[in-house]
């Protein structure tokens, strides 16, 4: 059951109802008048018809997860009703077209207040218009509490760029829903204080990508794939602004090569893909990494195997990119684990990507990636661009070896254009200057010992990359009774648990990962090391983290809450497993 | 055309084909070709897939990217797209281009970036000892096809002609001369040009020989072929049996891809300066 400073309202209908916009009005309404807000949409694969669903939470205090309890269900078609109803929480409303939407009183519980507007007749004057909708919302505004103003205003936005007529017909019919509920309905009484400081509103695929074009990238490819393509469309739609070529290709091996091409040739390039693309990508990031070309690539995963739930979460793609492409080279992986982190962690990427001259893979997912999410503001300054290691511009290149070895195994770059140093790189196994020893030096000892050196050098670079991989430091009290053990984005459910368990005078503190390859083994040991016990907490079937974790350090975690459905972790799952796995029930 | 420009393009490495490979005439014929137009190597990137003859970036002095089987067109298009201003040139075998790269093929044509795309073609996978390749007539039969090949051959050019191509045209091995013309009007033109090229596999091809080739070929140039006609460009790739034409069969101009993506107005991407970090442009649109 929702707090009493937070509000849940949840939005469902057919897909082509206006489900979509609709919830991110809430959400836009919701964070102008200054509430925290996250939102989680639950679609299907469908254009048309099927039912997709849209929840809001905001609250003053900041929130991390879509929150556990529905206090308002708006209903756009009436298999809503039957979905959704039973989520109502107790005192809860659900607000409907009482035209549209029948026999409500027999069918929800007597302890949710049926809500009903005439929105048919009401929308009538505005002819054609999709706009009940809109008076459901201005409904909705009131019930808050809120402000019609910055409702309008919310409008406007929206529907600002289409003509004049549909954000005035709009903001009227917003009114005329107010009206109506001003008249005829109690307010839900939420005791919410609403400050109207401006907010950040983003999803971590829009924090991904402003934080990529902050870094410098040039660059982005990809080939759509939920819940990677909104990278794609934000990248395109920003493509003039920013000056960021934006590449669709013929397929995730075009895309991942062309990215690659553009990185040898200087640009800071990123690509984007769910799991399946990042499949077809494997051997290409190994191309990556032999021939020490640095790049960025997303994996957004979704709920698997094969094609699996196109439109679910997951964490399952995990050992797939620890393991990606044939043999051993230099990779890094990063699983950003907050919607803010996504804007940081692609600045990051491209500096580690640039420092170890290698392929930086971003470990996102559908729920992270999709879920709108406020933020306070973003340091935009906080990471500078550093290129790494690259030949002077004025050196004659004589001698220039591209591969050469060095303490580090980090070599000079050259950029093709440039006097003096030219260099093929091979994806064959080459030599310092990067002439390939695969053909006819191949097995000679000279060349054998080449072939060791420089397999030496390539993975000495991941050796000084551990220096910047971190293990999470606990969060939470450092004596708690247990510790939940995550990665990536579940920690804003995570999060949302322990503030519940602290109610109930339950202490559990939490290490949840971020840097994942090469794994921070020595530091993980450490942080572990202090808990008493361990709960392993993932979005897939095997507990893919738990056999990283495992296999890099021996500490094997014996409890563990695993997901697999394709939803998202519920705080409450988490309070639930705890309770059990301590004794608690 | 002076010896010492051929020079600038002498890598260090050798090349270890088999004596009598085909792909020492290409090799040959792009450095001449290089040297004809005056191109700095610097200014060069060959980008390669494998397969013998996509060793070849390792045999020229000039930046180089030996890539993945099949990948080498992808890997080139990023490269120029990102640095227009670089001459790039994909080199490889009908295997890594007309097989397992075939997509990007078709694609890189319509795109009509300004690359020069030369295929050394020889119906075999020679590195991995002469395995049938998609070029290959019906019936070829090798270790992979000792019945004989089933399929019918890929016809590269009249693939190119009807994938948008803007420059498509053949050479042979045998004639490193009227090569290095067609691979210089190549890299001359400005879009998406395929040089397809008779390579012969001394060691695995033992019908398409250099003999075989020889009385056949006919140079188009020297027939009154009309090399805007698309009608006359097609049926000339279809010319196979006594008469096979080498040459230029088609070429038209058409706008390039990067002289209309939006994002290269402001010169090549490897040039360009990374957006201003004012909040107020970046971030306005999420409040």
């Amino acid at each position: 059951m929702p707090a009493e400073n937070e509000v849940i309202v949840r939005v469902g209908g057919a897909a082509g109802e206006g489900g979509a916009s609709t919830g991110e009005s809430i959400a836009r309404l919701f964070s102008r008048h200054g509430l925290h807000i996250i939102t989680y949409t639950s679609y299907q694969s469908a254009i048309r018809g099927g039912h997709n669903w849209i929840q809001v939470r905001g609250s003053p205090e900041k929130v991390y997860s879509q929150g556990d309890g529905l206090d308002l269900l708006l209903v756009l078609s009436s298999e809503t009703v039957d979905i959704h109803s039973s989520a109502i929480s107790p005192g809860g409303v659900i607000l409907y077209n009482s035209e549209k939407i029948k026999n409500v009183e027999n069918l929800v519980r007597q302890d949710v207040k049926k809500l009903g507007i005439p929105a048919t007749q009401m929308a009538r004057k505005y002819g054609n218009l999709p706009i009940q909708n809109t008076i459901l919302i201005g409904a909705l505004t009131q019930l808050l509490g809120m402000k019609l103003d910055t409702l309008v205003s919310v409008i406007e936005t929206i529907f600002g760029k289409k003509k004049s007529d549909i954000v005035k017909f709009n903001s009227e019919a917003a009114q005329e829903g107010y009206n109506y509920s001003q008249q005829n309905f109690q307010p839900l009484g939420k005791k919410m204080n609403y400050t109207f400081t401006p907010k950040l509103l983003m999803t971590g695929n829009n924090a991904l990508s402003l934080g990529a074009v902050t870094a410098g990238c040039k660059f982005y490819s990809a080939y759509p794939m939920t819940p990677a393509s909104t990278i794609l469309h934000w990248m395109a739609a920003h493509s003039t602004k920013y000056s960021v070529l934006v590449k669709q290709a013929e397929d995730e091996l075009a895309v991942v090569n062309m990215a690659i091409g553009a990185a040898h040739a200087g640009a800071r390039a990123m690509c984007g893909t769910s799991g399946g693309g990042f499949a077809l990508m494997s051997e290409a990031i190994g191309q990556a990494g032999m021939t020490e070309t640095p790049v960025v690539i997303v994996e957004s995963q979704r709920c698997g195997p094969s094609t699996g739930l196109p439109t679910k979460t997951e964490q399952g793609d995990l050992l797939q990119m620890v393991g990606a492409g044939q043999s051993d080279y230099p990779k890094i992986i990063l699983a950003p684990r907050t919607v803010e982190e996504c804007f940081y962690t692609a600045n990051e990427a491209f500096n580690l990507a640039d420092k170890y001259q290698c392929p930086v893979i971003i470990a996102s997912d559908l729920y992270l990636s999709e879920h709108f999410e406020t933020l306070d503001s973003l340091n935009l300054d906080s990471i500078p661009i550093d290129r790494g290691l690259l030949v002077d511009d004025n050196g004659d290149g004589r001698d220039y070896k591209r591969y050469q070895f060095t303490e580090s195994g980090i070599s000079p770059r050259a950029i093709p254009g440039q006097p003096g140093h030219m260099f093929v790189a091979g994806t064959d196994e080459h030599d310092e200057k990067g002439v390939l020893i695969s053909d006819v030096l191949c097995g000679i000892p000279k060349y054998v010992e080449i072939r060791a050196r420089m397999m030496e050098k390539r993975m000495k670079k991941m050796e000084m990359a551990m220096h910047d991989m971190k293990a999470p430091s606990l969060e939470g009290a450092k004596d708690a009774e247990l510790t939940l053990v995550g990665w990536g984005s579940t920690l804003g459910p995570i999060k949302d648990a322990m503030l519940d368990l602290e109610r109930e005078g339950i202490s559990v503190n939490s290490a949840q990962f971020k840097y994942l390859w090469p794994f921070p083994a020595e530091e993980s040991e450490q942080v572990l090391g202090q808990c008493k016990k361990l709960l392993l907490v993932e979005c897939n079937y095997s507990g893919q983290f738990g056999l990283l974790l495992a296999s890099q350090t021996g500490i094997r975690i014996k409890e563990k809450l695993l997901k697999y459905d394709g939803e998202p972790i519920y705080p409450s799952e988490i309070v639930t497993k705890v309770k059990q796995v301590i004794g608690h029930i | 055309m002076a010896t010492s420009e051929i020079v600038t393009y002498e890598s260090e490495v050798k090349p270890d084909w088999c004596p009598g490979c085909g792909d020492f005439g290409v090799l040959a014929g792009l450095k001449r070709a290089a040297g004809i137009l005056h191109i700095n190597p610097k200014d060069i990137l060959v980008v390669s897939g494998i397969g013998c003859s996509s060793n070849l970036p390792g045999f020229f002095n000039s930046y180089g990217f030996h890539g993945l089987h099949g990948r080498a067109m992808p890997v080139a298009s990023g490269a120029k797209l990102a640095n227009p201003d670089l001459n790039v040139v994909v080199t490889g075998g009908d295997g890594d281009g007309y097989g397992i790269g075939l997509g990007h093929f078709i694609h890189a044509m319509r795109r009509n970036l300004n690359i020069t795309y030369i295929v050394m073609d020889n119906g075999v996978y020679g590195l991995t000892t002469g395995q049938v390749a998609p070029t290959a007539e019906k019936g070829f039969k090798t270790k992979s096809s000792p019945e004989g090949v089933i399929e019918v051959p890929i016809n590269p050019i009249a693939l190119a002609l009807v994938s948008g191509a803007t420059f498509v045209s053949r050479a042979f091995s045998g004639d490193p001369i009227h090569m290095a013309d067609v691979i210089a009007s190549a890299i001359k033109h400005p879009g998406f040009s395929l040089v397809d090229v008779f390579s012969p596999c001394v060691t695995y091809n033992k019908i398409n020989t250099y003999e075989f080739y020889r009385p056949k070929i006919s140079k188009l140039d020297q027939v009154g072929h009309d090399t805007h006609s698309m009608e006359a460009a097609i049926k000339r790739s279809y010319e196979w049996g006594q008469k096979i034409p080498i040459g230029i069969f088609y070429q038209t101009e058409r706008p390039t891809y990067e002289a209309e993506d939006a994002a290269l107005k402001n010169g090549p991407l490897v040039k360009q300066k990374p957006v201003a970090r004012d909040p107020e442009i970046l971030l306005r649109e999420f409040l």
